[in-house]
């Protein structure tokens, strides 16, 4: 008989992972400010890049080799690129102080909550945050005539998705940072992702080496996927950048989960 | 199951916790009975949160067997949470939510629906005397209220068993009074409470039971009559000499009390009739400064087990 030794998914988290959401809407309950903040980044990079460069460049080759206009290219990557911001925010910054400094964790684990329930529970308010930045700027989108094609309703959760890859391995890093210091690193992770994804121009610019190193990076997972949706171009290959995206995500949670177990199960 | 001996609420059997190389707990054996209230007496580093933390399933055990209301924390934790108050040694309280908010997400987390949840918060409030700053922030309030908003958040499950890790260090006497007396009517209402602390006066309060702890193990067991009778006198004289005269005495004191305890600052004699033994003093011609008789504690037993003083 062959025993599997697999993570069973229960253990990285379980239905009460939903009170650890319910606390964050209580903590946004006083402060809900911040959180229309997020809406109008990417609607600033929209006008400002989007049709401020796009009336100089006009059409570009879109993801199935179509031409397409700027906005349209340049739109869903910004969706893309707002779904990663929020969701490191969410899992970096706000995670380490929850963690280090209002010992919040700390008092949750002495209830029935597990290190999963934690980790999958901030998480969830992460993607529940994401998800609501995504549908302004798709409401932005439609209101601007930038919708062309249905597959741009699947736009939403795929964007959902990048916000999960993204927010898991967010907080695994998270969990290894021991100063405040340390969050440089990952800006000077998400900078450069976020200038050379295939972000604002296409892939063609790049010499062939390169390109496949672009190819590689999660943010351009996140890109292509929701661009081809956006302009409905379907291909196997948006298969292939789901799987990517959620095996990061679960990777990603999992660390998280043994992590939190390590750190504050002493 | 009540009240059979057969049937602990807790139980440890060479229980042990290690970090590292360093033993903070070495195989101590306890048992804390339903209805009951066991203290872990001991200064600072002797283990006893290190212990608290294990019978929260917190802290995973290094070394023998914990059984807390018959189930094994590596295996049940959240089940056994379920059941339990926490009262940590540090407030944690969520510094992002407003008093009342605190008790009721606490609720949550223990599946309470909202309308139970609120219920509960406010009788809580009431209970420790906080209604009037439900909806303040939680950083301003003074320490005692902290701790009281803290003991009302570990019973907002209404739990079985309370674990406060010194639960009124730091505070006011007034603010220890108050706090006593919540947890004298927890007691009265069938709670059973299993606490850490380092004052004997706590102890002896609000103790049926407890152990001593000192460097990771347990010293002595019972209760705080037991204790005393069983390792000191029934009173204590106090002498304070004048800086110099101690070195002197050599051997003067012999024979008056049943022992004779050297202090930095002064100099205890056990017996069981302290004014006799104050009498006895003064014939003999010597001249303390001041002369305090006055009952044994639990103080004078930790001396006696350790050498040392409780509270240095
Ligand atoms: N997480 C930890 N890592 C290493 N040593 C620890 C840890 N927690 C406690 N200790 C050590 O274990 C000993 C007992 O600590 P503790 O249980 O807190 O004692 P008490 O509560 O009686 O003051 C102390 O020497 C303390 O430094
Ligand atoms: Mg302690």
């Amino acid at each position: 008989m062959i025993t599997l030794r697999v993570t069973p998914a229960f253990a990285l988290g379980s239905r009460r992972s939903a009170r650890l959401i319910e606390r964050n809407l209580y903590v946004y309950k006083h402060g809900w400010m911040v959180i229309l903040s997020g809406f109008f980044e990417p609607l600033f990079y929209l006008l400002g890049i989007g049709f401020g460069l796009g009336a100089l460049i006009g059409t570009i080759a879109g993801p199935g080799g179509e031409p397409i206009s700027y906005q349209l290219f340049v739109a869903p990557a910004l969706l893309a690129s707002s779904a990663m911001n929020g969701a490191i925010t969410e899992s970096t910054f706000n995670f380490f102080f929850k963690l280090n400094y209002n010992k919040t964790f700390t008092s949750i684990l002495a209830t029935p909550l597990s290190p999963g329930d934690i980790a999958l529970g901030e998480l969830g308010w992460a993607l529940i945050r994401g998800g609501l930045y995504a549908l302004g700027f798709m409401g932005v989108m439609v209101a601007l005539g930038l919708v062309v094609s249905p597959w741009v309703i699947l736009a939403v959760p795929a964007a959902l998705l990048l916000g999960f890859a993204f927010g898991a391995v967010g907080m695994a890093a998270t969990s290894f940072m021991k100063t405040w210091q340390d969050f440089d690193l990952i800006q000077l992770v998400v900078l450069p992702m976020f200038l050379f994804s295939g972000t604002f121009y296409p892939l063609d610019a790049y010499p062939d080496a390169l390109r496949v190193i672009v190819q590689l990076t999660p943010l351009y997972q996140g890109v292509d996927l929701i661009r081809s949706l956006t302009v409905g171009a379907i291909s196997p290959i948006l298969l292939f950048h789901v799987a990517y995206l959620a095996v990061m995500g679960i990777v990603g949670l999992a660390i998280t989960s043994r992590r939190l177990d390590k750190l504050l199960l002493k | 199951m009540p009240d059979d001996p057969s049937n602990p609420l807790i139980r440890a059997r060479g229980l042990t916790k290690r970090f590292g190389e360093f033993t903070a707990v070495d195989s101590i054996d306890f048992d804390v009975a339903v209805g009951e209230s066991f203290g872990f007496l001991g200064p600072n580093g002797a283990g006893k949160t290190s212990t608290m933390r294990m019978i929260g399933c917190t802290s995973p055990i290094t070394g023998g067997t914990l059984e807390v209301m018959g189930m094994n924390p590596a295996v049940h934790g959240p089940q056994i949470r379920a059941r339990l108050g926490v009262v940590p040694q540090q407030d944690t309280l969520d510094s992002e939510l407003t008093v009342r908010e605190n008790l009721a997400i606490y609720g949550r987390y223990f599946g309470l629906s909202r309308a139970e949840v609120g219920r509960r918060a406010d009788e809580l409030l009431e209970f420790a005397q906080l209604t009037e700053r439900a909806n303040d922030q939680v950083e301003p309030l003074s320490g005692g209220m902290k701790r009281r908003l803290t003991i009302a958040r570990s019973l907002i499950n209404e739990p079985t068993l309370l674990l406060l890790d010194e639960p009124t260090t730091g505070l006011d006497p007034q603010a220890r009074h108050l706090l006593w007396d919540r947890l004298y009517r927890l007691k009265q209402r069938g709670v059973t409470l299993v606490l850490t602390t380092h004052y004997m006066d706590e102890a002896e309060q609000l103790c049926d039971r407890l152990v001593v702890m000192d460097k990771a193990k347990i010293v002595a067991e019972g209760s705080p009559r037991e204790l005393i009778e069983r390792y000191s006198t029934r009173e204590v004289t106090e002498l304070r000499f004048a800086p110099g005269i101690v070195e002197t005495l050599d051997g003067r004191l012999d024979g008056i009390a049943q022992r004779v305890e050297h202090l930095p600052d002064r100099i205890l004699l056990y017996a069981d009739d302290g004014e006799a033994a104050a009498v006895a003093v003064n014939q003999r011609g010597l001249k303390p400064e001041t002369v305090l008789v006055r009952r044994s504690s639990l103080e004078d037993v930790f001396l006696r087990l350790t050498g040392r003083s409780l509270i240095e």
